[in-house]
């Protein structure tokens, strides 16, 4: 067992874990952080994508033992408390979800690629959402919700 | 768009903004992973990894002994215990298999389960399957239908002496050996509708849990028809019907994969009940790709019979249907619920229709979205294109010949059914406005006099299908054992608020925000009032789930009933108080007042708590608000629509570009047209993904090549475009609503509409075929066909 402590959603935690144990595990199955879904177990489908030191990572491919002394970021710490961050309220209001599932994932693999590049053409969206699945929508709200977060981001 | 409601308009027809949406963006969901019970046992399968095989020795002696296992279940542990079982045995000599909840002698196919691990922690019960040892006497794997049906094929079931599962011919009207002996044009073809994976982003998961009152055992699981589910449960494991629940939570997506009764499902209420203690599995992604059921794989030979002058006289259909190695819940009628859609949007005089069912060595089929319909609409757009071509017309031309007209609604088709209404002219009409048909077809000719490496090619679906199945009579008729209703309650709590209980099951279809529209109107409450309750057998005791389009094309008109109810007997209550006759009373928008004195009156909610307390109700009037319904369609609704793509082909690689999307769909009124076009969108997506991307491939040892995300290519954003849609509104005419359904029509249409355009690109260089998905190694390997005069 090894010990980690890392920062979740703004509150410090800690755990004894074995070095196998995948990061999305330590949340869902140790915190009871379950807003963090498992979609597969290929590093193919980003529903697990959490933000760690505000990047992007999908959760199923990294060890719990690296987030040690790690900032860790889930769609659960992403709202304030009284308010859903940008992204949120624009997968609502551009109907980007159905299912919900791959939403969690969608939604932080946004927030990351907002970061990095704030006014995205679509083009853009498409090439840097494409690690994250999607069975239900087509992506076409996805990325209508993409450029609406952007937009109210950027205050334009 | 606003989500604000005024006088002047009903919530129905308003994009409303979902009410599901606040949980699922938060992450605060439900999904049956996340439930986590104390003291529950985990469950992880051993799975075989040999087609074909008798088991000839099990050893779990090591397992057993491992840490933190509590039991090794092999299949000398249930013997002769059904893991799933078939509801639709289509033909009186259909050849029925027996499906093990884990198998005892003898594995059919790759992921078959060989034994079960019962652990403390779900990595040491992983961890002991490595433990266990198992010898098999390799068996011959049959993976080719044609194979399997031929003389001295070895068999899957060898008990049963053959591989034919069932041969269906279906006496359609007409006689196609006449029509085709005046024919002046005959054209035939081989369509392959290869074998696709459902692929739901939420993998399966179930946990089973002694819980709640008396005896009862708590099935939660990802599913889409909890109701069918507890049916079925009580029948194959002999927990009584009164003590079982199964519960549906969020579910992650659907498209027929979690219609189903899987083995793993009837294992957990089997070892909840005999340990006692809380069960859980969740697959991994590797093992839904093996074992969740797999969906289309025919083979299609295809036949249509016209006139010099582009007349279609008639069409044969002869079809060959994968069952994979076992029968699951409707895997025989899945084929068969395309045989009345052949026909399509045309007017033809004969139609001949046989399926042949046939076992392999591969994962069962069953639904998979559209079931059945969009094989049948491949099968009859690419055939009407191919006639086009061997005619020398325009494929537009020759479908407005043939199609039925908007006058000519309701229209019988050849196999019996009857269209209630539809406007193929209004539907194509804006989808060419929208598409740009002149330009294109210019540029197409400019690529083809310049010899371009890429040529453009344009594609047409001018489709319909059935939604709402279905009367049921006419399912007693084709011998499917269950009926074809949906059930609602709506019930005003004594507070105002509103429980709708409907019988269907959504897995991001947006039932909560859509049937509340619905019911607002009726009973004139606010949408934010009214809580719809589904998915629980405990909280919704009746329902037929969701399934087939059938949601709202069902379960809609049970809804406007059930309202209407609870708007009668508050009537009389309100009639009474405001001493009045009831037939003084006029109800509008929640409000009850007496004619001539609008004054005079008095809300739905004052009636609720009213009937709550009961002080003062007529003589004979129960306490209490609520309206309840059970209804059965009269018949099937068709939607319909025009779809054009506009396709890229670069005849050096192979490489195929869908450009230009438009989709013009005709589903009746629309409750919820944000909803409405978001299931539109994802249809496309996955008609796309089988024209353009996706197919289960198999080697001749029967092992699944496509067994993982990495390999099996599920469409990402980037392989994609937005997509141009529009809708036609033509009311159906058999529901109260007017409302047809429009879950699969995407992906109903959308698959031949990619394929022709993709023949269309490459035609004049003599390709008249291409195999589905249009790979790049596919189209090359037409080319090359074609280009040594092998073409189809």
């Amino acid at each position: 067992m090894t010990h980690i402590s890392a920062m979740v959603d703004g509150t410090h935690r800690t755990g004894e874990v074995e070095p196998r144990l995948l990061l999305v595990h330590w949340l869902r199955e140790n915190l009871g952080l379950v807003g963090t879904p498992i979609g597969c177990d290929t590093s193919n489908c980003g529903a697990c994508t959490v933000l760690v030191n505000g990047k992007s990572v999908k959760s199923c491919n990294v060890l719990a033992v690296q987030v040690d002394g790690a900032e860790v970021q889930t769609i659960q710490g992403l709202a304030s408390e009284d308010e859903w961050h940008p992204v949120q309220k624009a997968f609502k209001e551009c109907h980007g979800l159905q299912c919900g599932f791959c939403t969690p994932g969608m939604i932080m693999a946004t927030v990351d690629l907002l970061s990095e590049n704030p006014n995205p053409t679509e083009e853009e969206i498409r090439d840097g959402l494409h690690g994250n699945l999607c069975r239900c929508t087509g992506y076409h709200n996805i990325v209508k919700a993409v450029s609406h977060a952007a937009a109210e981001m950027s205050g334009s | 768009m606003t989500d604000t409601l005024n006088e002047t308009m009903g919530a129905i027809g308003r994009p409303l903004r979902r009410k599901e949406d606040a949980r699922l963006v938060t992450g605060n969901t439900n999904w049956t992973d996340n439930i986590q019970l104390p003291g529950t046992l985990h469950m992880a399968f051993l799975r075989s990894s040999i087609a074909h095989a008798k088991i000839t020795r099990i050893d779990t002696s090591a397992a057993k002994a491992a840490e933190g296992v509590v039991h090794v279940y092999t299949g000398a542990d249930f013997p002769g215990q059904p893991g799933s079982t078939c509801v639709w045995p289509v033909t009186d000599d259909i050849v029925m298999s027996h499906y093990p909840v884990i198998c005892e002698d003898e594995v059919k196919y790759v992921g078959d389960v060989v034994a079960v691990v019962i652990a403390t922690e779900k990595y040491l019960a992983t961890d002991a399957l490595d433990l266990i040892d198992v010898d098999y006497e390799v068996l011959p794997a049959i993976v080719d239908m044609e194979a399997a049906l031929a003389e001295g094929s070895p068999l899957v079931h060898s008990d049963k002496g053959t591989n034919r599962c069932y041969t269906a011919p279906v006496p359609f009207g007409g006689n196609y050996a006449e029509v085709k002996a005046k024919a002046d044009v005959v054209v035939t073809r081989r369509f392959i509708n290869q074998r696709l994976i459902p692929t739901t982003m939420e993998p399966r998961a179930v946990v089973a849990a002694p819980m709640g009152m008396a005896d009862e055992i708590t099935l939660w699981s990802a599913t889409q028809v909890p109701h069918v589910l507890r049916v079925l449960l009580a029948m194959l494991t002999g927990v009584p019907e009164n003590n079982l629940r199964v519960v549906a939570p969020d579910v992650g997506g659907g498209f027929g994969g979690k219609l189903q009764i899987y083995r793993e499902e009837v294992l957990a209420v089997i070892l909840a009940r005999k340990l006692g203690r809380p069960i859980k599995w969740t697959e991994t992604r590797s093992e839904s790709i093996l074992t969740m059921h797999h969906g289309r794989d025919q083979i299609q030979d295809i036949e249509i019979a016209a006139t010099s002058d582009g007349q279609i006289l008639g069409m044969s259909v002869n079809l060959l249907a994968d069952m994979g190695a076992y029968l699951q819940i409707i895997t025989p009628g899945t084929p068969l619920l395309g045989m009345f859609m052949y026909s399509g949007i045309y007017k033809m005089e004969a139609l001949d229709f046989t399926c042949t069912g046939v076992y392999t060595n591969k994962t069962p089929t069953d639904a998979y979205r559209g079931a059945g319909r969009p094989e049948a609409t491949f099968a009859v757009e690419r055939i009407v294109d191919e006639l086009a071509a061997e005619l020398g017309m325009d494929p537009m031309e020759l479908r407005k010949k043939n199609w039925i007209k908007h006058e000519e609604f309701p229209y019988t088709t050849v196999e019996g059914l009857t269209y209630d209404t539809g406007n193929y002219e209004a539907a194509t009409a804006r989808a060419l406005e929208l598409f740009g048909m002149d330009e294109l077809r210019a540029e197409q000719a400019v690529r083809r006099a310049t010899g371009d490496t890429v040529q453009l090619g344009i594609g047409i679906s001018t489709f319909t299908e059935m939604c709402g199945l279905a009367p049921s009579r006419t399912l007693g008729a084709l011998k499917y054992v269950a009926g074809g209703w949906e059930h609602c309650t709506i019930r005003a709590l004594p507070t105002g608020k509103i429980e709708l209980v409907t019988g269907t099951s959504p897995h991001g279809q947006g039932h909560a925000t859509a049937w509340s529209q619905i019911a607002s109107d009726i009973i004139g409450v606010p949408v934010e009032d009214i809580e719809v309750i589904y998915g629980d057998t405990g909280r919704s005791p009746y329902g037929m789930d969701t399934y087939g389009s059938r949601s709202l094309a069902v379960g809609g008109q049970a809804i406007k009933v059930a309202g209407e109810r609870l708007v009668e007997k508050a009537r009389i209550i309100a009639a009474h108080q405001l001493e009045v006759s009831p037939d003084d009373i006029e109800f509008n928008a929640g409000t009850y007042s007496v004619k001539g004195d609008p004054e005079k009156a008095t809300t739905i909610q004052a009636i609720a708590f009213a009937a709550f307390q009961a002080h003062n109700l007529p003589d004979g009037v129960e306490p209490t608000l609520s309206g309840e319904a059970t209804v059965d369609p009269m018949d099937f609704s068709y939607p319909h629509g025009t779809h054009l793509a506009a396709m890229e082909v670069d005849t050096e690689t192979g490489k195929v570009k869908l450009r230009k999307y438009v989709a013009v769909d005709d589903c009746g009124v629309q409750i919820n047209p944000m909803i409405v076009e978001g299931q539109v969108h994802g249809g496309l997506a996955q008609g796309i993904a089988q024209a353009m991307y996706e197919g289960a491939e198999y080697d001749s040892n029967g092992n699944l090549l496509t067994a993982s995300m990495g390999d099996y290519l599920i469409p990402s954003s980037a392989d994609l475009p937005s997509f141009i849609t529009d809708r036609t509104v033509t009311p159906s005419s058999t529901h109260p609503l007017g409302t047809k359904g429009i879950g699969e029509a995407g992906a109903i249409a959308s698959t031949p509409a990619i394929v022709n355009g993709v023949v269309d690109a490459i035609r004049h260089l003599g390709v008249n075929n291409v195999l589905m998905p249009t790979s790049p190694q596919n189209v090359y390997r037409a080319l090359q066909a074609a280009n040594k005069g092998g073409a189809a």
